[in-house]
């Protein structure tokens, strides 16, 4: 039985070539980069490089990047960090309604604190009207947050014509980018972003590692108080081999750009069109175009979800449905429930994330896999023997 | 009932020793073992209670060490709307009839056997398993057509058999009890064998979403403070006896919190659900000659034709009496007792034996 994953937007395996580059950081330069004698010094430079090639893949300036403890962390500090900063200003924020976990939460917690939150809704497509989003906005507004793609559906948002919103009035504007840091191009000089969230597991370097852009001048209350590092904003001492890591990352991320993203088109083009051709009455959800090369969100209608995925199991392909933090109990996804999808399509939504080791091979056994377990699930179910027309 | 040939079977797995014991036991006989695990209810950290309850974080994460100690796939399937609606709610809307009900049955009859079954269909597997102390039995006479049989699981200290006497011929067809057979000191016997880590884990013997047994805790948090009226404690001639706190506080045959002052103590003979009233007697008003059972659900033959002498139980601990059963209409059975009984409970199980064979079962209606 061939053992494919296809989950890479839950999380990716480390890329060897960051594995090597974190290994001498554990036994032989194991330094607190804030000691002052030759320990400390010996690993303050590849903290440096680290934070450079970070800055490198977003065009930014490397002491506008601060690492932290993961993206989920990332997201925290920056909508908690705005928040208290500016909490004489204002204490109305605006965020949509498909955001991650991280952030919805975040902000379920600042309005128990007595913050106002906005959540704008989303089309079948899964894009905010932006008449809506500039209509939203107050005096009172003092942060605008708003995911650059998707993670469910890789449906990805007008980054620029947000930012420029946000900048002509005035309002902070964060956009939690961890599933589209390395796999589509953001440039930090044009794009009118204050702050940015990237984690590290989504990008072949390890988990418990992710990052942070904060244009300068932006003020953040820190929410991890204790030593000077991370320029005053995060306290903690550097965990320095996976900085390293996801400094590497970053690097390979930037240089095989264009060379992943092709690939990764051209693999869930694949997928999709096999998809289609031998399996009836599926549906994509998402943005047919403006959409994450290596994301596809399906539903395969009249069987649930949850059986599907855990067949797909059987067969050795690792798949998700829902977001991997919720998958615990399979719920039906906040996400595709707010794009006005029906809760039954919705339930029967599958996402394929592929990665950089995914090959045609892999992208063909599941296509072969696929049809057959949806007929016998199809075979067994009481919707499927009604045939009730679904409006697609 | 699988047919010649070892294939897939899904066992529905607790964390408790019996389940856990059972997956082992299929996989060493060579079946390909899936373990599903039924998420039901969201249990909320009281701080007490720390095993034993179904589906707590704890049951499943053993029950997933389980799986990954005897090399099974393992699944948690989240059931729990269908579970709220099912059996709690019919749980809590029973006690405000005034009725005791037995959730365990529905639970088996509406989620573990048809939910869950349906679950393992679709995950390829020809039958669920479980780990209760029962037997089913493929009966083929030469006259009559195939049928399937229930009996009582060999250690009759264990016997489950009560709570399954909903389980219809297409289930039972789809059904393997492993430790039908077994006793349960050779159950953790094999448990300690194998090395499975919940081999010393205690029993359960509580209904596993009501938190420390307070059903009248669990009725009240779950339908709001306003169930709780008081109302009267009347005899059988109407007379007014005291007051009740709220009927769903009390059981048939009670005798404690009646507060009733009088020479010789008192037992709740009924509850009135419609004019919330408890009806109390003596003692001697407590025996029931009979009952009338509805919902009456079949096994050792389709309907029940004429008179028909059985061993009726009428809780799961007790031992049971000999009876005779007549059709009614509506799927119901009449039930005379050659030997009256006491607390005749409406809302509980009657099931009814022949030797160790179920013949059926249904619900009390009435005491007779």
């Amino acid at each position: 039985m061939r053992r494919v994953y296809m989950d890479h937007n839950a999380t990716t395996p480390v890329h060897p070539e960051v594995l090597e580059a974190m290994m001498p950081f554990f036994m032989e330069k194991f330094g607190n980069a804030s000691s002052i004698h030759w320990a400390g010094r010996e690993v303050k430079k590849y903290m440096d490089e680290a934070r450079e090639n970070v800055a490198a893949l977003l065009n930014a300036t490397p002491n506008e990047i601060i690492f932290t403890g993961c993206g989920t962390e990332s997201d925290n500090m920056a909508i908690k960090g705005v928040a208290f900063a500016a909490r004489e200003k204002g204490r109305h924020i605006i965020t949509t309604q498909v955001e991650h976990h991280a952030v919805l939460h975040t902000c379920q917690f600042l309005e128990k604190m007595g913050y106002e939150i906005t959540y704008l809704p989303v089309d079948s497509e899964g894009l905010i009207d932006l008449t809506e989003l500039r209509h939203s906005i107050r005096d009172q507004t003092i942060l605008i947050t708003i995911m650059f793609a998707n993670n469910e559906t890789g449906t990805i948002f007008p980054v620029q014509k947000i930012g420029e919103i946000a900048r002509e009035k005035g309002i902070i504007f964060h956009t939690d980018a961890i599933q589209a840091a390395g796999k589509v191009p953001i440039d930090l000089q044009r794009l009118p972003v204050d702050i940015l969230s990237l984690s590290g597991h989504k990008l072949y370097a390890p988990k418990g590692i992710g990052a942070q852009y904060i244009r300068s001048g932006t003020p953040l209350t820190s929410l991890i108080h204790g030593g000077a590092q991370e320029r005053n904003r995060r306290a903690g001492t550097e965990n320095v081999p996976y900085i390293v890591g996801l400094g590497k990352a970053s690097e390979i991320a930037r240089r095989d750009l264009q060379k992943r993203h092709d690939h990764l088109l051209a693999l869930r083009d694949r997928l999709h069109q096999g998809i289609i051709n031998r399996i009836p009455h599926v549906k994509l959800n998402g943005h047919p175009t403006e959409r994450l090369p290596n994301t596809l969100n399906m539903s395969f209608l009249y069987i649930e979800g949850e059986s599907l995925l855990l067949n797909l199991d059987l067969e050795g392909v690792a798949v998700s449905s829902g977001s991997a933090c919720t998958s615990g109990s399979l719920e039906s996804s906040h996400v595709l429930l707010a794009m006005g999808i029906p809760p039954e399509v919705a339930q029967s939504a599958i996402r394929f994330g592929l990665g950089w080791s995914n090959t045609l091979e892999d992208v063909d056994y599941t296509v072969e896999v696929l049809p057959r377990i949806v007929q016998r699930l199809r075979d067994m179910s009481p919707l499927y023997q009604k045939r009730v027309g679904m409006a697609l | 009932m699988l047919g010649g040939g070892k294939s897939c079977v899904a066992v529905a797995m607790s964390g408790g020793v019996d389940s856990s014991t059972a997956a082992a036991l299929l996989k060493e006989e060579g079946y390909e073992v899936i373990g599903l695990t039924m998420h039901l209810w969201d249990q909320t950290q009281d701080g007490r209670g720390k095993f034993g309850r179904c589906c707590s974080p704890e049951d499943i994460h053993d029950a997933r060490r389980v799986a990954d100690q005897i090399g099974i796939p393992h699944y948690v399937i989240n059931l729990r709307k269908a579970f709220a609606e099912e059996v709690v709610d019919y749980f809590v809307a029973e006690y405000l009839k005034g009725r005791t009900p037995n959730p365990c049955v529905l639970c088996n009859e509406k989620i573990k056997f048809d939910l869950l079954l349906r679950k393992a269909e679709e995950l390829g597997a020809k039958a669920l398993a479980t780990g209760h102390y029962a037997r089913i039995e493929l009966c083929s006479s030469p006259k009559k057509p195939l049928r399937y049989l229930l009996r009582r699981g060999k250690d009759r200290n264990k016997d489950q058999s009560y709570f399954l006497f909903s389980m219809t011929q297409e289930q039972m067809s789809k059904v393997l009890f492993p430790l039908g057979e077994k006793s349960k000191a050779e159950v953790r016997q094999q448990a300690l064998k194998l090395g499975l880590r919940v081999a010393k884990k205690a029993e359960s013997q509580e209904i596993c979403f009501v938190p420390d047994d307070d059903y009248r805790r669990f009725v009240e948090k779950r339908k709001g403070r306003e169930i709780s009226q008081p109302g009267e404690i009347v005899n059988r001639d109407g007379k007014v006896l005291g007051f009740h706190r709220g009927l769903h506080s009390y059981t048939i045959g009670q005798r404690r919190g009646l507060g009733i002052a009088a020479p010789h103590p008192y037992y709740v003979l009924a509850l009135d659900a419609e004019r919330n009233r408890v009806v109390a007697g003596k003692k001697e008003e407590l025996i029931a000659h009979g009952l009338v059972a509805s919902g009456v659900n079949w096994i050792s033959f389709p309907r029940l034709e004429g008179e028909v002498e059985a061993l009726v139980q009428i809780r799961h601990r007790h031992p049971g009496t000999p009876a005779i059963l007549s059709p009614l209409d509506m799927g119901r059975v009449k039930v005379d007792f050659k030997i009256p009984l006491n607390s005749v409970t409406p809302g509980q199980a009657a099931v009814f034996y022949l030797e160790d064979e179920v013949l059926g079962g249904g619900w009390i209606e009435r005491a007779l």
